[in-house]
């Protein structure tokens, strides 16, 4: 092959590595902002606030490099795709961290007293989220569509996780006013993670398109695979 | 078993269309099999690399191979359902009916008036205020008339690459052609020019039929609607341009567009 189109290639390479090690970054964000707010870590939470920073600028590097191959390797097909993709994708992660701090600002404002109960559900539906994100950023460098279905498979489990956790929450503010304000706090963080997890189905549906092509909603693709 | 070709066929009226089409070269077979149609009022690239057979394809339309030595054709080409294979055909009404614009712009040694006129006096127009007529009409239409109006009696050869080859352009379009073909209609422009060239052919799809042989697939990209890739003389992939530019069915057409050839 050409020098220059192996160079290229060597770029998109290094392209995809950049993603992952902000996905990376980013799910450590997410997991260290779950533990800050299941231990009531002051200290870890803070410093998830302060590592949004770091994840906005790989998003920008990204961004940048992304600009770069496209003004000067005019990319066509596949590479116009994954670059495509790449910059589609680096805003659903720049979210995931988002998502990150707020739950980081959420374990803050409870970190004043202890829960009315353990938290169980709320880490199990988290460690569920980050399963999905890693697996779409996994799916996308190994351009796996495998892992693509995975995800899509795991939504579901996330979904039905967020709809018992809001049944839960709602019946034990009817119960308890006096843990109405934790419980609010509690009910918002599983709606991030929610939201994580319908941004890991975007990451998801992209690079579907970037494999194939074509452009399908992750749910039709899902759907269309059980019927297989 | 081999796959279908991923050959679309366009929407809409269709000018001109080849059935099964060969080209040899003595014994060299430059153009396999070749079936494909081409959309009234579009503009069709054709792409691949060179020797691919493109250019000889191109030159099916009006019979340009009847001139090399040793080249035969066999299969069809249909212009408005007509086969122009016969020995019945016109040949000089088939090129009015089919132009051509070439790489490197010629200019004939003489005015340009008499360079636009050229055709239409072969024609048999002899009328001088029609010609002028034709002669303003088709640089209008050339995108040309406000560079040159002061100058139509001054020789063509002064003009620069470009406004040569909008004049070449102007002279096709005198006879009033049903198609244009045109083969690397900017290879030898600047920037500038072939942007200008560009320009033209969208403002001329509105009224011609335009199929273009390039090798810049950004300019392949950037004015056609339809895409055919050659390789080896086979027409491999033929399809909506942004189909072949975003995400082409053959690997082979996309091995090409994305410079991972040789």
């Amino acid at each position: 092959m050409l020098r220059t189109r192996r160079a290229f290639d060597e770029e998109l390479a290094e392209l995809k590595q950049e993603l992952l090690r902000m996905g990376a970054f980013v799910e450590s964000m997410l997991d260290r902002a779950v533990c800050a707010l299941a231990q009531h870590d002051v200290n870890l939470a803070k410093q998830v606030v302060r590592d949004d920073d770091t994840a906005d600028d790989m998003d920008l590097d990204i961004e940048q490099h992304c600009m770069r191959l496209l003004a000067l390797q005019q990319p066509m097909s596949r590479d116009l795709r994954t670059i495509g993709t790449v910059m589609k994708v680096i805003a659903d992660v720049e979210r995931v961290g988002d998502y990150s701090v707020d739950i980081a600002r959420t374990a803050l404002a409870l970190a004043d007293r202890p829960y009315f109960k353990e938290l169980v559900d709320l880490p199990r539906m988290a460690a569920a989220v980050g399963d999905m994100h890693r697996l779409a950023l996994q799916a996308l460098v190994h351009e796996d569509l495998d892992l693509v279905d995975q995800v899509a498979a795991k939504d579901d489990e996330v979904d039905r996780m967020w709809g018992g956790l809001l049944q839960e929450l709602i019946e034990i503010m009817e119960q308890r006013p006096e843990v109405v304000r934790q419980a609010v706090h509690l009910l918002l963080a599983a709606r991030y993670l929610e939201r994580i997890a319908d941004h890991a189905v975007n990451i998801a549906e992209r690079v579907a398109y970037m494999v194939t092509g074509e452009f399908a909603q992750l749910t039709e693709r899902h759907k269309a695979t059980i019927i297989e | 078993m081999e796959r279908p070709r991923p050959i679309l066929r366009p929407e809409g009226p269709i000018v001109v269309e080849t059935v099964g089409l060969n080209v040899h070269y003595g014994s060299f077979h430059a153009l396999r099999e070749v079936s494909a149609a081409f959309a009234a009022n579009h503009i069709t690239a054709l792409i691949g690399p060179s020797g691919c057979g493109k250019s000889t394809y191109l030159r099916c339309f009006n019979r340009m191979n009847d001139l090399i030595e040793g080249a035969r054709v066999s299969g069809q080409v249909l212009l408005e359902g007509e086969d122009v294979n016969t020995p019945e055909t016109d040949v000089v009404e088939l090129r009015r009916r089919v132009g051509m614009v070439f790489q490197a712009p010629n200019p004939f040694p003489m005015s340009i008036f008499d360079n636009i006129a050229y055709g239409p006096r072969l024609q048999g127009v002899r009328e001088h205020s029609r010609l002028e007529e034709i002669v303003e009409r088709s640089l209008r239409a050339a995108a040309l008339w406000d560079e040159v109006k002061d100058k139509l009696r001054q020789t063509a050869i002064a003009l620069s690459g470009g406004q040569q080859q909008r004049m070449c352009i102007a002279r096709a379009l005198a006879v009033e052609p049903e198609i244009l073909l045109m083969d690397e209609p900017c290879s030898a422009l600047d920037p500038t020019a072939t942007f200008h060239i560009e320009e033209l052919m969208l403002e001329l799809k509105q009224r011609y039929t335009i199929i273009i042989v390039t090798h810049n697939m950004y300019q392949a990209s950037r004015v056609s609607d339809y895409t055919g890739f050659f390789l080896l003389g086979e027409l491999i992939e033929y399809d909506r341009t942004e189909k072949i530019f975003e995400g082409p069915a053959d690997p082979r057409t996309d091995d090409y567009i994305r410079g991972r050839f040789g």
